[in-house]
């Protein structure tokens, strides 16, 4: 028999009787970040190939969403931060080895990226629209001879926002559910599978849906491929991951991951999308719905079990 | 320098006087604790073993909240203690998560906490708090860097542990067996 107790009494509130530091804000945080990175991509993307008036939403129209969706982001973090009143430290310095620094600055770098691109393309929206001042109108003209080049920025910072949203947990050694490098590239795809769903939404053109169902399939093939690789790494482990691994292989966490992430995050969205690639009728919005809710829930699941997770001594 | 703690589990006898005169000169708030006792019992009776740990951070060498700390807020300050300055601290909770001995705690003014070494006391040239309240003078404070201070011999002679060191965090705190 082995019986360990804390004999001086130990509730630090939020920490005992397990972690649990960050609430909805960080995971809220993580999927709007993973979305905006997964609309800037498309957007970059599908300029760089020239193809901006063929996939008008992807490149035109979806980014518009993409400064609110940043700006809430934004405020979910900041309403996560308990000593508020010096949030401003976080610009004042850069620390490198520090992921929520990393985070910090990238985000200062996109949303006016963003910005930049939805002012290139206001004219979509507002036809008429007219920036009144010569500054504005020069400084406009200016950037939009660079825009392939920003274009390319676009796309490097998205895809450096959509791998943060994972490494933000994968840099704790403390919790062995998050130390694996792997959630990088699977939190980006899970982004890049959240963004491909709103084109889809928002899209007026049925070769555009087209290409974003056939996108979202793909992503969510690799999504599987690396879940797959992440019980395959962590069971490889040693104890401390191989328990964390199993919280969702029979924990407190194995129904909610499997049937709101895999199941009907992934699983459901994939059939219903081959099955309206070959010419069944579906109602679009379902399969991209379905998405959105998963990518959203595998951030919370992971968030709540990762602090769940710990050295056991 | 290098300042370290030692504390012997042969000695300890769990009365949490450690905890109670860190919450008092630390001005610790209600419900919240900077150092705590562990008991481990094994066995079956009669035959048991016990042990008592009196645990608080572990001022690691290779510490992952300071890594972690997105604004220098975590830092190591002299003899390698490591320290929160509340002026810089967000509050993001970062180094909570990344401690895996969950030595910190979000003080209820918004900043994080944690134990200091009493460094305020040590600059005076006394020990911890904890260190000169326990009854049965059981732990060790000093600096390693020195080869006769009395951590650095009790050291030489006795058997240790640290805790978790396969975390990589090179903790601090020497638990004599
Ligand atoms: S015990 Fe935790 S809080 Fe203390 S230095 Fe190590 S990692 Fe940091
Ligand atoms: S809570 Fe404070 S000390 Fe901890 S990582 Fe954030 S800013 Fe640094």
């Amino acid at each position: 028999m082995k019986e360990e107790i804390f004999s001086s009494g130990r509730m630090n509130p939020m920490i005992d009787p397990t972690l649990h530091i960050w609430h909805w804000h960080i995971p809220v945080y993580l999927f709007l970040g993973g979305l905006a990175a997964g609309i800037l991509f498309f957007a970059a993307l599908y300029h760089i190939l020239g193809k901006e008036n063929e996939y008008k939403t992807a490149v035109k129209i979806a980014p518009f969403l993409v400064p609110f969706i940043l700006v809430i982001g934004l405020g979910a973090l900041f309403l996560d931060l308990s000593h508020k009143i010096y949030f401003w430290r976080l610009y004042t310095t850069i620390r490198l080895e520090s992921p929520m620094s990393w985070g910090a600055w990238i985000l200062m770098f996109i949303t006016p990226l963003s910005i930049i691109w939805c002012a290139f393309n206001i004219r979509e929206l507002f036809p008429k629209w007219d920036w009144k001042f010569k500054v504005v109108i020069r400084l406009e003209e200016f950037l939009r001879s660079y825009k392939t080049l920003l274009a390319w920025f676009m796309l490097v910072a998205a895809v450096i926002l959509g791998v943060y949203t994972g490494i933000l947990f994968s840099a704790f050694n403390a919790r062995p559910l998050w130390n694996t490098s792997i959630l990088g590239p699977l939190f980006l795809a899970s982004g890049l599978s959240a963004g491909a769903a709103v084109i889809f939404l928002m899209s007026r053109s049925h070769k555009e849906k087209l290409l974003f169902a056939k996108i979202d399939l793909i992503v969510i093939g690799v999504e599987l491929f690396l879940i797959v690789h992440l019980f395959m790494g962590l069971l490889a482990s040693t104890q401390v991951q191989i328990d964390a691994a199993m919280l969702f292989l029979g924990g407190p966490y194995t129904a909610s991951f499997w049937i709101f992430v895999v199941i009907l995050g992934m699983l459901i969205p994939a059939i219903l999308e081959i099955l309206e690639l070959r010419g069944a009728k579906i109602p679009g919005f379902i399969p991209a719905f379905l998405v959105l809710l998963g990518s959203l829930m595998f951030r919370f699941i992971f968030t709540y079990a990762g602090q769940f997770s710990s050295w056991t001594y | 320098m290098r300042y370290a703690m030692a504390i012997d589990t042969k000695k300890c006898v769990g009365c949490s006087d450690c905890v109670v005169a860190c919450q008092t000169e630390n001005n610790v708030p209600i419900g919240y604790c900077r150092d705590w006792i562990v008991e481990i019992t094994e066995g079956v009776y009669p035959e048991l073993r016990l042990e008592n740990r009196s645990e608080r951070c572990n001022h690691c060498e290779s510490s992952p909240c300071v890594r972690c700390c997105p604004t220098g807020a975590s830092h190591y300050a002299e003899g390698g203690v490591v320290l929160v300055t509340p002026e810089k601290c967000i509050g993001c909770g970062a180094c909570i998560t990344s401690c895996p001995y969950d030595a910190r705690y979000p003080h209820p003014d918004g900043y994080v906490d944690k134990c200091t070494f009493c460094l305020h006391r040590v600059k005076d040239g006394l020990k911890p708090a904890c260190v000169s309240v326990c009854p049965t003078k059981c732990m060790y404070f000093g600096d390693l860097d020195v080869p006769n201070s009395e951590i650095s011999k009790i050291l030489k002679i006795r058997k240790y542990k640290t805790l978790i060191p396969e975390a990589g965090t090179k903790p601090q705190l020497y638990f004599l067996e």
